[in-house]
């Protein structure tokens, strides 16, 4: 049992963590702007590479480097959003999905033609992990991590809820015409979905880079979860998002638990988890777990 | 470079420029046609590629096959085994706007790759699948086989063709663009709208897997890394959108003008001095990034833009 813990459900939320921030953006880009973001998850590496950079020059820790991060991620959010989104807001969105999967081609690129593509860490050297009650073993990092998420679901849900700008991003997710009748500024909504949503996967991007490696394929990998984290949390819920991120990582990792001396999956097919999931929400549950829209 | 040599590089070129014809040509039938939004184009070709290497290569004791069956066999099987794929993806997510089934073929896609590197008993890993055939392989040798695999594809680029305007001024064409241009008028007449989608997605992922086929026959070896997936994914994307999407030729046109285009500039890449080199790859992806956007903001319609049918 204890085993369970401390290699699977706790590497599981760790990895929840990590789709949860990433999901948010997802979650309210869908629900706000009305298509699906493709180039999330290489936002999320333009994230990691920023840390990286902040740590090579100032020798920080890489935690303290997520405010630089944050920044560069939301300029190059707002940019890309200026330059290759905005132009095509008045079409059909469909043509704004395919914008953003050039855009994923864009940013990854770029990546790789300043950073190179040869795997990078934050730091080097083993950190031992930290030992509870005898048996209870946790990554000091993944304790950073689930503290930190925690936190920002909190900020995140306060902002939602107790400020002008959130309250209208949750009208437009809600009701875009009646939001715009009620004169709610549309372009303030909008740059404040991709701040957060560009701040939140800049935080993971800086996660899985020191969790693992920061490399070029980093947030691409990562699309497909994240995606299927906020489609269970419903469209245009942020914290049904948070929610999904955590039950997908969590099932991912679960499913290769040998619970009766085999485990369900094979590990090499672990990324698959995330997929099979959508596809039931997709059929079962199209509005997700907390009743988010139907585009 | 000396003159055969230039004529064989325009044969390859010829030959894979006919391959992408194929693919966006059958990605025209999905978007053009129906407005749907495929993003897993690389999925049903590795999927078409495999079953093709797998029934017409030579017997092989590391995977199950090869079945050393005729080549014309292994089209059909590509087309089959792909469009059942294809009929699965929308069969989940037809119904629902088309980000979802954008998101659900990356998926697809994802899981047939994943597929292919660990079921090694099928696909012989990352080794991949060699010897496979070509056709008339018996009868023409050296520099005229490559030719004659030339003509070979170009009669598959004219099948397409002919099949895809075939069915661009069939009724059932006709069906597609109400529904793609007012999915509501067209229901309200009574066309069942997910039916035809459906078929729409289906006879698209069909082509997709023969033109995987294709390229296995042309490779005559077939790895899970013989093409960067999003590659093909991405590129078709752009040659039919800067064809001009809804029309076939434009979809021929561009998958010619972009793989030229593509093609030149990595001959224009492979002068920069070696330290540059390495990275020119990327640099070409931003490029044709770029262009994309360009094209998407300032010629959406294209180079030839779909023109509404007077035919009777």
């Amino acid at each position: 049992m204890i085993d369970f813990i401390n290699y699977y459900l706790i590497p599981g939320v760790t990895l929840g963590s990590i789709y949860a921030l990433g999901a948010v953006g997802i979650s309210m880009i869908f629900g706000i702007l009305r298509f699906a973001h493709f180039a999330h998850g290489d936002l999320m590496t333009v994230g990691a590479y920023a840390a990286l950079t902040t740590v090579w020059v100032t020798g920080l820790p890489a935690l303290a480097t997520i405010p630089v991060a944050i920044a560069v991620t939301c300029i190059v959010a707002l940019l890309m959003d200026k330059w290759f989104y905005k132009p095509l807001r008045a079409l059909p969105t469909i043509y704004t999905v395919i914008a953003s999967f050039g855009v994923a081609m864009l940013l990854r690129s770029s990546i790789q033609l300043i950073w190179g593509t040869d795997s990078q860490v934050y730091f080097t050297g083993f950190q031992k992990p930290m030992i509870f009650f005898d048996t209870l073993r946790i990554a000091s990092r993944h304790i950073q991590f689930i503290v930190f998420t925690v936190l920002i679901a909190f900020a995140l849900h306060y902002f939602l809820n107790k400020t002008r700008t959130g309250k209208s991003m949750r009208a437009v997710a809600d009701d875009p015409e009646l939001a715009s009748i009620c004169g709610l500024k549309t372009e303030t909504v909008i740059r404040a979905t991709w701040i957060i949503g560009a701040a939140l996967t800049a935080i993971a991007g800086i996660f899985v880079g020191l969790d693992t490696d920061v490399h070029t394929n980093l947030g691409w990998n990562l699309l497909l979860p994240m995606f299927a984290a906020a489609l269970l949390g419903g469209i245009g819920k942020p914290m049904g998002a948070m929610v999904g991120g955590l039950i997908i990582g969590i099932a991912e990792e679960i499913c290769t638990y040998p619970i009766f001396g085999e485990s369900l999956i094979e590990p090499s097919y672990k990324s698959a988890v995330a997929f099979v999931l959508m596809v039931i929400i997709l059929i079962f549950r199209p509005q997700g777990l907390f009743k988010g829209r139907l585009l | 470079m000396e003159m055969s040599g230039l004529f064989f590089y325009l044969v390859s070129f010829l030959t894979m420029a006919g391959i992408y014809a194929v693919i966006c040509i059958a990605l025209n039938i999905q978007w053009g046609f129906g407005g749907l939004f495929n993003a897993g184009i690389a999925g049903f070709y590795a999927i078409g590629a495999y079953t093709a290497a797998i029934l017409t290569s030579a017997n092989s004791t590391r995977h199950v096959g090869g079945f050393d069956l005729p080549i014309i066999v292994g089209l059909i099987g590509a087309g089959l085994v792909a469009g059942l794929l294809g009929w699965v993806v929308a069969k989940i997510c037809i119904r629902l706007k088309a980000d979802y089934l954008a998101m659900a073929s990356i998926g697809i896609a994802e899981i047939v790759r994943l597929a292919i590197i660990n079921e090694s008993w099928l696909t012989n890993g990352s080794i991949g699948i060699s010897r496979i055939p070509r056709p008339l392989e018996d009868i023409f040798t050296g520099r005229s086989a490559e030719v004659v695999f030339l003509i070979f594809i170009w009669l598959m680029v004219l099948l397409t063709y002919l099949i895809a305007e075939r069915l661009r001024f069939s009724p059932w064409g006709r069906v597609m663009r109400a529904i793609r241009d007012n999915e509501d008028s067209a229901a309200s007449i009574g066309k069942d709208v997910q039916y035809f989608r459906t078929q729409s997605f289906i006879i698209g992922a069909i082509f997709m897997g023969i033109a995987g086929a294709l390229s296995a026959h042309f490779f005559k070896y077939f790895s899970p890394d013989a093409t960067e997936p999003l590659l093909v994914t991405f590129l078709v994307w752009v040659m039919l959108i800067a064809g001009g999407s809804g029309n076939n030729k434009g979809a021929l046109a561009g998958a010619l003008i972009i793989w030229a285009l593509w093609s030149m500039t990595e001959l224009l890449t492979q002068q920069l001095p070696p330290e540059w080199a390495s990275r020119s790859s990327y640099l070409r992806m931003l490029l044709i990034g770029l262009f994309l956007q360009l094209v998407l903001q300032k010629f959406r319609t294209g180079l030839f833009p779909e023109k509404a049918l007077n035919r009777d």
